[in-house]
């Protein structure tokens, strides 16, 4: 769109007022501002937290990116189907499943190793959008450290003792928990 | 006598300059809480004593970042002028640190001078009794300039370059209003002495409430010789990276920091001597002569330096209330709104002065009605000037549109 389109609206500026040229107005209105900020600062309302001493408070823990867990379904074994729909949609190719045929009558395949590399993963969450049968989510842990390389990538016992450590506190969502909330 | 002299300028100098340098060290730790209050932040709070887990409120930030900036490589460009790039920041430190030769940083101590061998009492100044101290002061503090451009022009840097010209320009322009700020109180002290006006302020009334108008000019220009928000375009940090000191790291980038902190107390000392009555506070507490006891010149020494971090504090709070101005904006500022507001302050007082002197106007309820009149004035002044608006630089309506319709 150029500038002499006949659609673009343009408004004028308004003229400035006696208040404005005389400064004193603004200065005052500003200064105050500041002071406002300083006070509630002083009385001790401020937005830091003072991690590790702190635990920050996470609003919605259903709505958190943190490291992933791999559902367990109601006979305790893993959800997961290895249909490959996450590690497709990976933005990151973090996720590398080694599919198995299922031992169970129930599905045709699972997965025989499910290893997630906790360092390349951005946390986008999209391999929780794409599964069909909700086995893969993202937990609100957010304080994931280790050692080494190879202690961050995590395999399928792993992401699976994540799920029984997350469970009581965070249940299972459906698909669409995860867009809003 | 003359090792006296020596030996008592010497301890009031070790005295004066380990106090500005931890002053300003810890300078730094109160401008960092200050932004993050404003901001609603706690601020730095993890630095104690070393070593230990005692935190003490982040009181051992200045040595953890004192220490921090000395082990940091000193390095040096291959491109720069090496002579230049290391003479500006001594320069401009040693100007800094000069210019507290005449500033008093209390009144007097009770106790007979042996440097002086008149009895005389020993002055909380290094130089007492300077008859052009604030000549001196104004002298030794434009010799910034110099730092500032030899620091931009020695680093070979576009954006060293262009902080150091700007920084000169704009020193050099408020080095007038300042002046003019200043000479209305010349006249009416009578002196050029800084302990002597601080005297005459505590005998006849502050220079703020008789000297509005002076006050507002002068305030504004220490803002800006101290090149503090809202007048830090030197340095401004979107537009210069880090201005004049871009290419400096470790100590000598120390140096100049430190200076930064050490123009702000400079100007909030003038401030606080020349129009905030210096020492005296009304009530009695520090009392109006030079007959003090011990627990008086005591209380001037706190009352002194409280005022001076109460400005300092003010100072830090403005850098977070207001917008950075434009360069133009600032220039207009200056030779437009802040020149004329001191002439007028100056023809002011020299006309009140010559009234009160001409008809003998002695007495409070005189200089309560002179002090009225300059407010008078002061008040009228600044709405003319709204009014006119002479420096108000407004080109928000400027459409690029133009142009394109006169060529096509």
């Amino acid at each position: 769109m150029k500038a002499d389109d006949p659609r673009v609206k343009w408004l004028d500026v308004p003229p400035m007022g006696l208040a404005e040229k005389l400064y004193l107005p603004l200065v005052t209105h500003g200064l105050t501002t500041t002071l406002r900020h300083l006070a509630a600062a002083l009385a001790g309302k401020t937005v830091t937290v003072s991690y590790p001493e702190e635990e920050p408070q996470i609003d919605n823990p259903l709505i958190y990116r943190g490291v992933h867990r791999l559902n367990r379904d109601a006979e305790g074994r893993v959800k997961c189907v290895a249909c490959f729909l996450c590690a497709t949609a990976c933005p990151a190719h973090c996720i590398d499943i080694v599919a198995a045929e299922s031992p169970w009558p129930d599905r045709e395949k699972y997965p025989a190793s499910f290893v997630v590399d906790e360092l390349r993963c951005i946390y986008c969450g999209m391999c929780e959008q794409a599964c069909p049968v909700d086995a893969i989510e993202l937990t609100s842990l957010y304080n994931l450290t280790g050692c080494s390389r190879e202690e961050m990538v995590y395999d399928k016992e792993k992401l699976l003792s994540v799920y029984d450590a997350t469970i009581d506190r965070e249940p299972m969502r459906s698909a669409d928990a995860g867009e809003t909330a | 006598m003359n090792q006296a002299i020596v030996l008592e300028a010497l301890i009031k100098t070790v005295i004066v300059i380990g106090g500005l340098a931890t002053g300003a060290a810890y300078l730094v730790l109160l401008e960092r809480k200050m932004a993050a209050w404003v901001q609603d932040r706690i601020g730095p709070n993890r630095a104690g004593i070393p070593l230990t887990d005692i935190r003490l409120g982040g009181l051992g930030q200045p040595l953890a970042d004192g220490l921090k900036v000395l082990f940091k490589e000193d390095f040096t460009p291959a491109h720069v002028d090496r002579w230049l790039f290391t003479l500006a920041p001594v320069l401009i430190l040693v100007a800094a640190f000069a210019a507290f030769a005449v500033i008093p940083f209390g009144s007097v101590l009770p106790v007979r001078s042996a440097a002086t061998g008149t009895g005389a009492p020993v002055s909380l100044v290094i130089a007492p009794g300077v008859n052009v101290a604030v000549l001196y002061v104004f002298a030794v503090s434009s010799i910034a300039v110099y730092g500032v451009i030899l620091g931009g022009w020695a680093s070979n840097n576009k954006y060293s370059l262009l902080g150091g010209l700007r920084s000169s320009a704009q020193l050099i322009a408020y080095e007038l209003p300042m002046g003019l700020g200043l000479l209305g109180i010349v006249v009416a002290a009578g002196s050029l002495n800084l302990e002597e006006i601080i005297v005459r302020q505590a005998a006849g009334g502050w220079y703020v409430l008789l000297q509005p108008l002076g006050f507002i000019v002068f305030v504004v220009a220490a803002f800006a010789e101290a090149a503090r928000l809202p007048f830090d375009l030197p340095e401004c940090e979107q537009e210069l990276v880090g201005g004049y000191h871009t290419e400096y790291s470790g100590m000598r980038l120390l140096l100049f920091l430190l200076t930064e902190f050490l123009h702000m107390i400079t100007a909030a000392a003038l401030i606080v001597i020349l129009f905030l009555g210096g020492w005296h506070l009304p009530g009695g507490l520090t009392g109006s002569t030079d007959e003090v006891g011990w627990f008086g010149a005591l209380a001037r020494v706190v009352v002194l330096v409280g005022k001076v971090f109460l400005v300092i504090v003010v100072f830090m709070l403005v850098r977070w209330s207001w917008p950075r101005f434009r360069y133009d904006q600032l220039m207009s500022l200056a030779w437009k709104v802040m020149l004329p507001l001191g002439m007028v302050n100056f023809l002011t007082v020299a006309v009140l002065e010559q009234v009160r002197w001409a008809w003998r106007l002695e007495g409070p309820y005189w200089t309560a009605l002179l002090a009225a009149a300059a407010w008078g004035v002061c008040a009228i002044a600044v709405v003319l000037l709204a009014v006119a608006a002479p420096g108000v630089a407004d080109n928000r309506g400027c459409r690029f549109t133009e142009s394109e319709e006169q060529t096509g």
